[in-house]
């Protein structure tokens, strides 16, 4: 049962990642406009370079 | 005009003032933010080619294309004015309109949305390590090890539920001390007893603690608003876009120089110069220059009046023919305009005297469910004499019949319904209106620019002299008066030739003169071409010498109006045609639609003394109009729609917005609003059910955690799936 104690905070931290990177995704502003989004992804505008 | 008037207007007077306030505000941020609206752009090819566009023009800083909401904000110097801006969008090839920025206020709406979306992430993250700990208490874990997993599941939940039920708290501490009860006093109560007694119990090393299902409880509950949020933001956002579209600006004239500046800045004594297609900023009087003025959208009446020096002219008429130079006597607030829309935010609106589904089932839910669990507590007290075991079943009492499935039942089946309306082209900007337009048994249609299109049509252009005809296309040509512009249509779809008419010349507020064969030849006004008054709309020819020839015209049909009051009348509603147009306007298009009780040469009172008395008689008047001159009726109809042609007064006082032109979804959206109320009244069914079987079992002590949670999310599910239906 001594694995738990890795297992279980592994577990939460993963989590954890997870929902950080969530709340960092909403706060940056990257739900505003999903539709335009799915279509930049094919502009070939900063293939090359990224954007200064 | 637009901006000032919104304020006073809402239903809500809590609700309007935040935004407002916040609208000034970005106003004076200045003229650095462009928003523009392009409602052609449709792939990537177009936002890579606007953005480049727009940010290759020098003075532009930024410029960003959203895709979702077909729109381009524009950060930019004081130097690039957002008509460059619009022109160069046009050159690009795209359609482009001017949004004006102060009305947009996006980050408000954003803000309380973004909120609720982090507590919702942060509910679902714990609820679910939560469950998994419970998982394994529930197969078997025991002794230490479960007495482990509680504490942990506690860590957990203590300061999600802190966070999280944040909105939940607030509302029933508000309610309280209002004396009053809702939805969310059990759901409090519920989340905190099952809080606190699983406290006890692990400190105890109890066996059940209810940790997962108060997570899980604020987690669904939480979606549920975050789903009525979403819904009423994108009504709320495509509103707003409607009412930014008209740009509060006007001409001043300042020691002759002509001045663009914004309404708000108008003071009583300016010249504003009004062009012909512009509306009046102001109440005024006219200084110089000579027109006619369209007053539909105030008064009902299509013909349009002459409008001469010293005329006194109110905000919101629209200029039709020759430059008006216009002193204010009156600006902002004082405006007759405005002075009768706050007529309509003091009258009684039909939307403030329903109650929803929602309170409703709230009235009879909340008292019932703290009475049961209070008699259940007291039962076994007195049973047991163990405050522990006593307070334990109190709280599975109120966990298992918390209105998870009710907190998701209503916000569930609007979001489906508005999502199917909306891809219809309507926009149900009120929460509360489904409900109501599923109630209407009466539908009252005003005229002008509702069922007709507010574009006249020649009627009698087979009745009249060829040559003649032909003379009167070659006037109307150079003239952008409505009557003149529908003359050249008809002429064109005819097949007519130009007569050779030299020197034509237009007279504002008269009309059109030539010379035709040496002879002068004149279309206009009848005072003009000496002709007599007739009660339709109509314009007259005169050649000289001779009687004048008088073109009649009857108003164009808006789109689907005919199969949308024949759809009405099919599915048993009555329908009402009242107008501020004459009666022989009136009548011809109320004989043209089937319609048999019409009202003609209506004042705005009339229309909405006639919609209470029927009211009164226990009608459910859904009433359709676009006027300043409606506005009253429709805030005391019991549920209204305006067309997006409306003046801005017309739909903010209206729950639902037609997008398109066409009026024939409106029959459809009283059917889909009553198979909406009806999946929602199924949905508390379902939830009832689920309490039936359940609250036996927690009152007789044998609810576990597991049903708990079994309870709640096979409800929930279920009542969202039902929801779905309507999709």
């Amino acid at each position: 049962m001594n694995i738990l104690a890795y297992l279980i905070p592994i577990s939460l931290f993963l989590g954890g990642v997870g929902l950080v990177a969530f709340i960092y995704t909403v706060r940056s502003n990257q739900y505003d406009d999903p539709d335009g989004d799915s279509r930049r992804i094919l502009s070939d505008d900063w293939d090359d370079h990224p954007k200064p | 005009m637009t901006a000032t008037l919104r304020p006073s207007l809402s239903a809500c007077p809590a609700c309007a003032a935040g935004p407002a306030a916040e609208a000034l505000a970005a106003r004076d941020i200045g003229p650095a933010q462009i928003a523009l609206s392009l409602p052609t752009i449709h792939c990537s090819a177009c936002i890579s080619k606007i953005e480049r566009g727009l940010n290759a023009h020098p003075g532009v800083k930024s410029a960003r294309v959203n895709l979702t909401l077909k729109r381009a904000s524009i950060d930019a110097g004081a130097d690039v004015s957002a008509q460059d801006m619009v022109a160069l969008v046009q050159g690009l090839g795209y359609e482009a309109h001017e949004l004006d920025a102060g009305t947009l206020n996006a980050t408000a709406n954003n803000r309380a949305g973004r909120e609720l979306l982090m507590r919702l992430a942060v509910a679902g993250f714990a609820s679910m390590n939560v469950m998994l700990l419970s998982v394994a208490v529930w197969s078997g874990a025991a002794d230490a090890t479960r007495d482990l997993f509680h504490w942990i599941s506690a860590a957990i939940a203590l300061p999600t539920i802190a966070f999280a039920g944040q909105p939940f708290f607030r509302n029933a501490w508000a309610a309280l001390s209002n004396r009053s009860l809702n939805m969310d006093v059990p759901i409090t109560l519920a989340i905190l007893l099952a809080v606190v007694t699983s406290l006890w119990e692990t400190a105890l090393s109890g066996e059940h603690a209810y940790f997962d299902a108060a997570l899980a409880l604020t987690f669904f509950l939480l979606a549920g608003r975050y789903l009525d949020h979403r819904t009423r933001a994108i009504a709320r956002s495509a509103a707003e876009e409607l009412t930014a579209l008209e740009v509060p600006r006007a001409i001043r004239l300042s020691d002759g120089a002509e001045e663009t500046v914004n309404v708000a800045e108008l003071r009583v004594g300016d010249m504003i110069l009004v062009r012909p297609g512009g509306r009046m900023p102001v109440d005024g009087e006219i200084v110089s220059g000579t027109s006619e003025i369209d007053r539909s959208l105030l008064t009902g009446e299509t013909v349009p009046v002459f409008a001469g020096e010293g005329q006194r002219v109110s905000a919101g008429e629209v200029n039709l023919t020759g430059l008006l130079t216009v002193r204010a006597t009156a600006v902002g607030a004082d405006t007759s305009l405005h002075q009768m829309a706050d007529l309509v935010a003091l009258a009684e609106s039909g939307r403030s005297r329903y109650t929803s589904l929602a309170d409703k089932a709230a009235k009879l839910y909340a008292p019932g469910v703290h009475i049961l669990s209070a008699l259940s507590f007291l039962g076994w007290y007195l049973y047991s004499w163990d405050v522990r075991t006593a307070l334990n079943i109190a709280a599975a009492v109120l966990i298992i019949t918390c209105p998870c499935a009710l907190g998701l039942a209503v916000p569930a089946v609007t979001t489906a319904a508005s999502g199917r309306l909306f891809r219809r082209g309507m926009l149900i900007k009120h929460e509360t209106a489904l409900e109501r337009l599923a109630q209407v048994d009466t539908v009252v249609f005003d005229k002008t620019g509702t069922l007709t299109a507010g574009a006249p049509e020649l009627t009698n252009l087979e009745s009249l002299p060829r040559k003649d005809a032909e003379v009167a296309y070659a006037l109307a040509r150079g003239s952008s008066h409505p009557l003149a512009q529908s003359i050249t249509r008809a002429a064109r779809d005819a097949g007519m030739a130009c007569a050779g008419v030299a020197n034509i010349t237009e007279v504002p507020g008269y009309g059109t003169k030539g010379t035709y064969k040496g002879q002068e030849v004149r279309l206009g006004r009848a005072s003009w071409t000496g002709a007599g008054d007739t009660a339709q709309t109509a314009t007259h020819l005169q050649v000289a010498g001779r009687p004048a020839i008088t073109f009649t015209f009857a108003d164009h049909l808006r789109e689907g109006a005919s199969d949308a009051v024949q759809a009405l009348k099919d599915s048993g509603k009555s329908v009402y045609l009242m107008s501020g147009d004459t009666t022989a306007a009136v009548e011809a298009l109320a004989k043209r639609l089937g319609i048999t009780h019409w009202l003609a040469e209506a004042l705005p009172a009339d229309k909405s003394a006639r919609i209470q008395a029927m009211t009164y008689n226990g009608a459910h008047v859904l009433m359709v109009g676009d006027g300043l001159n409606d506005t009253a009726a429709l805030a005391a109809a019991h549920v209204s729609i305006s067309p997006a042609s409306a003046l801005d007064a017309a739909r903010v006082a209206s729950d639902i917005v037609l997008l398109g032109s066409d009026l024939s979804p409106i029959a459809a959206a009283c059917d889909t609003a009553q198979s909406a109320t009806r999946r929602i009244r199924e949905n508390f069914r379902i939830a009832t059910i689920y309490n039936i079987i359940a609250v036996p079992l927690a009152v007789a002590g044998l609810a576990t955690p597991l049903i708990a949670a079994l309870a709640m999310s096979a409800s929930s599910i279920t009542v969202s799936l039902n929801a779905l239906r309507l999709r």
